[in-house]
């Protein structure tokens, strides 16, 4: 029998019980519905915390003094045995091969005032090469020179702080009060969004570092170094520099690291392995649900099988073998897991259209889980209607016949 | 009278055994029949319910194997082959008719002709068509291709089940209880649809228990209890249109209730 022959007498069965072949497979479209859904859910929160991440730099690399103290010590230092200093960034820059760019990172909390307004937002002291590192572009103005001004009372701020301390827009050649002291904003930032832990990277007043060192801290520590390593891939070679070059201007000795370095590329993986985790979690609950939607079109293939067993037992009469009755009832599983699988991929593609635009998740329908929900109901249709084709091919003719 | 003609037969069966075994007991359905048919001949095969005509029949259609004895239908021995086997030649060799007709239901008179000869690749889609037509043609239900089995009487059901018999050009039509189911007057012109493939050179062995139906045929074998009891050649074919001509006009035989 020819496959068109075989489609068509399978489509004919599920049209003729149309209602029953909805419902037998609605557990594939429900699971195919999921799959695609909790996979596009999964890609998407991975993919924008990849974008936002990328936002902040992709090459970009943290160095910190490594505390003493055992627990959360990202921002606290006071512990530590080993501080930074303005001298370990012209070391970087003068030696480092594998670094494009230094810059410390030292900062000041307080109130930005202008005028009646007030915001806060902590004065953070750089120098230019920050914003090349953290993929920050001028959107107004010029940037400061840190060598060439290094104590000057200016600064470089973001959209957000624009947006609150200037509403009326033209910050640039105004002063802003930073605890009492005048800053002259000379330039803006283009806007770059949150950053995937949740910061505002427009809420920032950039200021050269000796300022907030020297006119707003009072002493020379510098708390984090900023760097970007020359390329993608060269993450490791530039922390091993970096450590190299640091311990070597204090002739360290000891086995211990005295500074912590940290790359975008370990912060990438860190945060996307937790949502690959969840991937797989939500992947297997929908699998679970394709299998029970499976056993569905088993029990549906057995009832057509038993319904139909007059015409099977006539079939064999003129002359349709064993294999003819087997390829009939194979290919209405499979059609029938098919019909399914495609409604559940429309519904799971509108699922994701409807989660992304209601509740604002980040969605990616993925192409590979579209094509695996597919191939996945063409396997469940041979693998679940297998056992009910195979009983329909084993039936005696006669037996069959006599059946009412 | 067919003997005499030096042709071989196109059927031949030789102590033809059937058990069937029922838990502890052993039914025998057939203890041994032997006999010949001949190509063109019209046979009946008589005899009282449970006397192994269906039985019999299963065997010669391919659907069952003899428990003993040989077959050979078509020059060729069949009683070993295997299920596969068997159904080629069902589907290349035989044409089988039902007492209940047997059609697929919601499928059109012409596709349920079409039906077996799906179930041979050689034959392509514009040659079924043509085929199914010229058998629907062939038992007078031209203008009734389109139609589905439940908006046809129960005559025409059972002529669409004939040309689905005839389209795959059979050696034999075998046909059970063919009119078992239909009244005096369409069983006649049942009867009359046969007596014509017959005289275009159909062989046909058509079981039936009722003599009015076996004075429509050549030669009339009867079994009792498995065994051959007569084997008879009948001199005085009646014609089935004649038949058909001399039942009282069908008003009456509405009148009287109907023959159903
Ligand atoms: N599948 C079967 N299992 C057991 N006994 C059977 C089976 N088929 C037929 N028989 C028995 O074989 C005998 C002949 O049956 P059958 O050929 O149907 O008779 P007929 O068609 O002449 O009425 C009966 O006694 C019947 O009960
Ligand atoms: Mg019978």
């Amino acid at each position: 029998m020819s496959p068109i022959t075989l489609i068509k007498i399978a489509l004919r069965a599920l049209l003729r019980n149309r209602m029953r072949t909805f419902l037998s497979v609605l557990g594939i479209v429900i699971g195919v519905a999921a799959v695609i859904t909790m996979v596009a859910m999964g890609e998407g929160s991975k993919k924008s915390i990849r974008d936002q991440m990328t936002s902040m730099g992709t090459n970009a690399i943290t160095i910190m003094p490594n505390s003493s103290r055992r627990g959360p010590v990202q921002l606290d230092a006071s512990g530590s045995t080993e501080t930074l200093e303005e001298a370990d960034i012209f070391a970087l820059r003068k030696k480092a091969v594998f670094i494009k760019e230094v810059s410390p990172v030292v900062t000041a909390n307080g109130q930005a005032v202008v005028g009646n307004n007030n915001w806060p937002v902590s004065l953070t002291g750089i120098s230019a090469e920050y914003l090349k590192i953290r993929n920050y572009e001028m959107e107004d103005g010029i940037m400061f020179d840190d060598q060439i001004d290094r104590m000057a009372k200016v600064c470089v701020i973001g959209q957000t702080v624009v947006n609150n301390l200037f509403p009326e827009g033209d910050p640039i050649g105004k002063t802003i009060r930073y605890k009492n002291i005048p800053l002259k904003v000379i330039g803006t930032l283009k806007p770059k969004g949150s950053s995937g832990f949740g910061q505002d990277q427009d809420d920032v007043i950039f200021t050269p570092y000796q300022t907030v060192m020297k006119r707003f801290n009072a002493n020379t520590e510098i708390r984090t170094i900023y760097a970007n390593s020359i390329g993608e891939g060269y993450a490791e070679q530039a922390t091993n520099e970096v450590l190299e070059i640091l311990k070597e201007r204090r002739n360290w000795t000891k086995p211990t690291e005295p500074f912590r370095v940290r790359t975008q590329e370990e912060m990438i993986q860190m945060v996307t392995s937790t949502s690959e985790l969840l991937s797989i979690v939500l992947t297997a609950i929908a699998g679970i649900s394709l299998f029970v939607g499976g056993i569905g079109i088993m029990n549906i293939m057995y009832v057509s099988v038993t319904e139909r067993t007059k015409e099977i037992g006539l079939r064999m009469a003129i002359g349709a073998r064993g294999k003819d009755i087997l390829l009939q009832f194979l290919f209405e599983s499979v059609i029938i897991s098919l019909l399914g699988g495609l409604v559940g991929i429309l519904l799971g593609i509108l699922s994701a259209q409807g989660v992304k635009l209601f509740l604002n998740w980040p969605m990616s329908v993925s192409f590979t889980s579209v094509i695996v929900s597919f191939l996945v109901c063409f396997a469940t249709g041979v693998f679940f209607g297998w056992y009910p084709a195979k009983k329909a091919s084993r039936l005696d003719p006669i037996e069959a016949l006599r059946f009412e | 009278m067919m003997e005499l003609n030096n042709k071989k037969p196109i059927l031949s069966i030789q102590h033809l055994h059937r058990n069937f075994q029922m838990g502890e007991e052993t039914v025998h359905a057939l203890r041994g029949v032997s006999y010949d048919i001949y190509p063109g001949e019209f046979v009946t095969i008589m005899g009282a319910s449970g006397s192994g005509k269906t039985t019999m029949l299963n065997i010669l259609g391919c659907m069952d194997r003899p428990s003993s004895g040989h077959y050979i239908l078509d020059n060729e021995p069949v009683e070993n082959l295997k299920r596969d086997a068997l159904a080629r030649i069902r589907s290349k060799k035989i044409g089988f008719v039902f007492q209940s007709y047997n059609l697929l239901s919601r499928t059109t008179a012409i596709e349920n002709v079409e039906l077996p000869l799906l179930y041979n690749s050689e034959i392509s889609s514009e040659e079924r068509k043509a085929r199914a037509v010229a058998a629907l043609e062939l038992v007078g239900l031209a203008g009734r291709m389109d139609h589905m089995p439940n908006q046809l009487s129960g005559g025409q059901q059972q002529r669409v089940a004939i040309a689905r018999a005839l389209v795959n050009d059979p050696v034999i039509i075998l046909a059970d209880e063919a009119t078992g189911n239909l009244d005096t007057r369409t069983s006649y012109e049942i009867m009359m649809i046969f007596q014509n493939l017959n005289k275009q050179g159909k062989t046909i062995a058509f079981v039936t228990h009722e003599p009015d139906i076996a004075a429509f045929s050549s030669r009339t074998i009867t079994l009792r209890d498995g065994l051959l009891k007569k084997d008879y050649y009948n001199n005085h074919v009646l014609s089935a249109e004649q038949a058909l001509k001399n039942l009282p006009p069908p008003e009456l035989d509405l009148a009287d209730g109907g023959d159903e």
